[in-house]
């Protein structure tokens, strides 16, 4: 964005301190602004007739330095690009890579379908949310536009994500798009010898486009040439070379034209990439299935690190897309979101007073975790939340910051005593050391749980309740 | 039957004529213009049109309506200059070179017998003038290195690891070997655990013996690692260091709530390079470090562990971290400024990496653990490598070599003959495995 401090925001705004947004002042929001935090549709007095000149101006000067793009409808549309810096200490990285799976049109009926909607209904839970895919990369494998159009077709019928149509031939992505020309599908692609044709039907269709090029002064120019013909909503495939001096300079092409967009301010190429890391499966035919998944993994994690906005990706093996999602959660999380938890003594399900007490740090991640494996695996129980420091129970064991004392004051501060009819806590397997301390220091029984909260459930059936009571 | 013509007709007509003024002009019966979408009309036309169309509108009142719609086909100014797009716009792309003030310290580690230890081959980690495979910016000096882990006793290992070290667990010799023959180790590390009290508390003259072993049975340099506990690790890696005097191992680690003066001064007197660990705090590295220069720790023996975290386990934080602190040396803050070695066998604390199935009946299918856990090591390895890392200790052989082929390639050595001249073959691409 162009905006440096508050002050050059605050201009703009109404200047009332109305509150609407949920800010005391105006000067707060503008800050907000900066930070991404709040939206300009959050000040509503500035919707007026009134205030659009300035609306406009402001919205200008908000933009992200790389133009957002946004795919599909609904529920599941995503937005692309969108990004403001180069590293992310920086602020924040904005709209995650988005994970496209591929399907392509030779594929028999029922395979299709089975396919897209493994992609649709892929899911794991992950710091107190499900994660779930992005979008669907269609394949015209035939290169016959009815072929095409029918597998377009019974892809949308199966599934409500984000599409990419694939084709260079432009009657054949032309049939695909008119069977789903209202779900604002993403084309693949405009290059140097099918510009034109590709160029009126994004304008036709009013759709995002992706222009495809190795040569970064080919791609240059094909931006050039559609952002001149009005078309805004552009992606760039600078190709991916799976591997050898080809996988090092894909690696410098993605690095040198987002630094070109965010840090030279050049607004021709400042638009989001496609990275297709699939191309790993085509760089050795004697690897096998898990080599060439691994491989692709590889090239994904590469890309996501650097600057690859959507993804196109070939193996929906689980641990494919676990890892690549997962990545993708990290790398998006907001740095300036809290690491911890507030701490205390939670319920999990419906606790009565002979429900074990589980102790846990408050740590974010180790806190859902804990909570997730408990609640999902309906273990009626209370959660002793210690304050840690927002460390998780190992690093908190061996750095001092999760003690006996400090179990002993959680214990008073929440009046655990008074929950349950039992004095007995389970402290984490990866605090066994500090268990004879903790006996000591509150007076209660101590019993050493798993080192993982998963093998909670296990551990209840031959450990609770407990068989002596002293 | 009347005679239709297009726009383009009377356009093509009226210039054969060189008009470009029509006057008193009347038209009479149904006039009917098509306006194809291809093909520029020439400003001039449109003036024409308009013009007449006024003359109509005058004469037919009923016909306003007919009148606005046409206008507003005829009026776009844009639409005209859309049609100018038929031209490619050749342009340049330019971009400019980060222009970074700082440099990473060059660390050797091993010493051969002419520097008076008895390795064949010592690495060198460091030296970088700029991020990490940046060789566009400056050519990255030296390829990250990999350390594959040994114990000093056998240890529970995830399943997918065991089948590796079954046969050596009992003997930190032959597992140190099996690494470097089998698995390709540019160094190993010996980690001295069953020194810890909570564990095995074996003697620092026990640990003192395993790491002369694993010398004679290596010639690559190692790394001594402790047990991490902290009132035990200064007289264990002391004993450690004599042991190994000379061969310019990496000593690991000193961190603050320990006696890091008497490891510094261990690694010092035996010619050793010492490992100065933190806990994902870019301020307590500061810190550390600058208590080892205080203590006359030379910059070249320096390597900083800023802490791995595992995939989906805080990697993001140690992602954030070690870049921040490659960035912070690159820009010229010299406490900063040295090679970074990552614990990457920490990726197999994520359940994922081990787990048989996921706890939670919510989640789609994990598939088998056996294929996760070396990709979560890989990925955990690889995120921490773009961020700043250049040595990478680890567990999983496959891992280990995947990481190596990978940074190998990034760095730019071209160690991999694939064809990519088929890449941009993609979309039509056929899955035959």
């Amino acid at each position: 964005m162009k905006l440096s401090s508050p002050m050059d925001a605050w201009k703009y705004l109404p200047g009332t301190n109305c509150k609407e947004c949920g800010e005391k002042t105006c000067l707060a929001f503008a800050s907000l602004l900066l930070e991404r935090q709040k939206k300009l549709e959050d000040c509503t007095p500035l919707l007026e007739p009134k205030y659009a000149a300035k609306a406009k101006e402001l919205a200008e000067l908000l933009a992200p330095e790389i133009r957002e793009v946004a795919i599909g409808v609904g529920a599941r549309a995503s937005k692309i690009g969108g990004e403001d810096i180069m590293h992310r200490h920086e602020l924040t990285f904005y709209d995650r890579t988005s994970l496209a799976y591929d399907v392509w049109d030779t594929m028999s009926e029922q395979d299709l379908r089975e396919r897209v909607k493994k992609i649709t209904k892929w899911r794991k839970f992950y710091v107190g949310e499900f994660l779930t895919l992005d979008a669907i990369a269609v394949r015209s494998v035939s290169c016959e536009a009815e072929t095409f159009a029918g597998c377009v077709k019974c892809v949308a019928e199966e599934t409500d994500m984000p599409l990419i149509l694939c084709s260079f031939d432009a009657n054949v992505l032309e049939a695909g798009l008119k069977e789903v020309s209202d779900r604002n599908p993403l084309l693949y692609a405009a290059d140097k010898t099918n510009w034109q044709a590709i160029l009126e039907l994004a304008k036709q269709y009013n759709v995002p486009v992706t222009l495809s090029s190795p040569d970064l002064d080919t791609l240059n120019s094909l931006a050039t040439t559609f952002a001149a013909a009005g078309i805004a909503d552009l992606v760039l495939d600078p190709w991916t070379y799976p591997t050898g001096k080809g996988l090092a300079d894909t690696f410098s092409r993605f690095v040198r034209i987002r630094r070109a967009g965010i840090v030279d301010g050049n607004k021709g190429i400042a638009y989001p990439l496609m990275g297709v890391p699939m191309t790993a499966w085509m760089a050795n035919d004697n690897q096998d299935a898990l080599a060439a998944s691994y491989w692709e993994a590889i090239i994904a994690d590469t890309l996501i690190l650097r600057y690859a906005d959507i993804l196109i990706l070939h193996s929906i093996e689980p641990h494919s897309q676990i890892t690549e999602r997962t990545l993708v959660a990290n790398i998006y999380t907001d740095p300036r979101r809290p690491v911890s938890v507030d701490p205390g003594l939670r319920e999990v399900g419906s606790p009565t007073d002979s429900a074990p007490i589980f102790v846990t740090t408050n740590f974010a991640l180790t806190y859902y975790t804990v909570e997730s494996d408990l609640s999902s695996n309906k273990i009626d129980c209370y959660l002793m939340v210690v304050d840690s420091d927002g460390l998780g129970v190992e690093a908190a064991v061996a750095g001092g910051q999760l003690t006996a004392d400090m179990i002993k004051d959680t214990v008073a501060s929440y009046d655990a005593e008074k929950k349950v009819a039992h004095k007995t806590m389970v402290l984490p397997g990866l605090a066994a050391r500090i268990s004879g301390e903790t006996e000591d220091a509150t007076g209660w029984s101590v019993l050493v749980g798993p080192r993982d909260s998963g093998r909670i459930p296990g551990w209840m059936t031959d450990n609770w309740p407990p068989k002596t009571s002293s | 039957m009347r005679k239709k013509i297009t726009l383009g007709d009377l356009a093509s007509i009226l210039e054969n004529y060189d008009i470009v003024e029509l006057e008193d002009v009347k038209i009479k019966g149904d006039v009917e213009i098509e306006l194809s979408q291809s093909g520029a009309i020439p400003p001039s036309l449109i003036q024409v049109l308009q013009t007449m169309l006024n003359v109509v509108d005058k004469q037919i009142e009923s016909t306003l309506s007919t009148r606005e719609s046409l206008i507003q086909v005829l009026q776009p100014v844009q639409y005209v200059e859309e049609q100018k797009v038929a031209v490619f716009e050749d342009t340049k792309f330019e971009v400019a070179k980060a222009a970074w003030t700082g440099k990473i310290e060059e660390v050797t580690l091993g010493a051969t017998t002419s520097d008076g230890g008895t390795r064949e081959s010592t690495v060198t980690i460091g030296g970088e003038k700029s991020l990490p495979f940046y060789n566009f910016d400056s050519q990255m000096p030296h390829p990250p290195v990999i350390s594959v882990d040994c114990f000093d006793m056998p240890i529970p290992l995830a399943k997918a690891v065991r089948g590796f070290y079954d046969d050596v667990m009992e003997d930190p010799g032959e597992w140190a070997k099996k690494n470097v023959r089998e698995f390709g180790a540019d160094m190993v590390t010996i980690h001295l655990i069953s020194t810890d009290p909570m564990i095995k508390d074996t003697s620092a003259r026990d640990a003192a013996k395993t790491v002369e072993d694993v010398l004679q049975a290596v010639k690559v340099p190692i790394v001594i690692g402790g047990s991490g506990n902290p009132d035990k690790d200064p007289a264990v890696l002391e004993a450690a260091a004599e042991a190994a005097a000379g061969e310019r191992c990496l000593i690991a680690s000193a961190n603050l709530n320990m006696d890091y003066e008497r490891i510094a001064k261990a690694a010092q007197d035996n010619g050793h390079v010492i490992l100065s660990w933190t806990q994902l705090d870019i301020n307590a590295q500061k810190t550390l470090n600058r208590y080892l220069f205080k203590l006359g720790v030379p910059r070249e023996d320096i390597v900083i562990d800023p802490t791995t975290a595992a995939l989906g386990y805080g990697l993001d934080y140690a992602f954030t971290n070690i870049e921040r602190m490659k960035i912070a040396a690159l820009k010229g803050d010299t406490d900063l400024a040295f090679p970074i070695s990552c614990g990457v066998t920490n990726a197999w604390g994520a359940r994922e990496s081990w787990m048989k199935d996921s706890p939670l009946a919510e989640d789609s299918d994990w598939g088998p653990a056996a294929y996760r856990g070396p990709l979560y090591e890989i990925i955990t390895g690889l995120t921490l490598g773009i961020a700043g890392g250049d040595l990478f200790m680890m567990m999983h052989p496959e891992a280990a070599a995947a990481i190596k082929r990978v940074t190998q390639m990034l760095f730019g050595a071209d160690t991999d003959g694939a064809k990519g001249e088929n890449v941009g073959e993609w979309v039509t691409w056929e899955d035959n495995k």
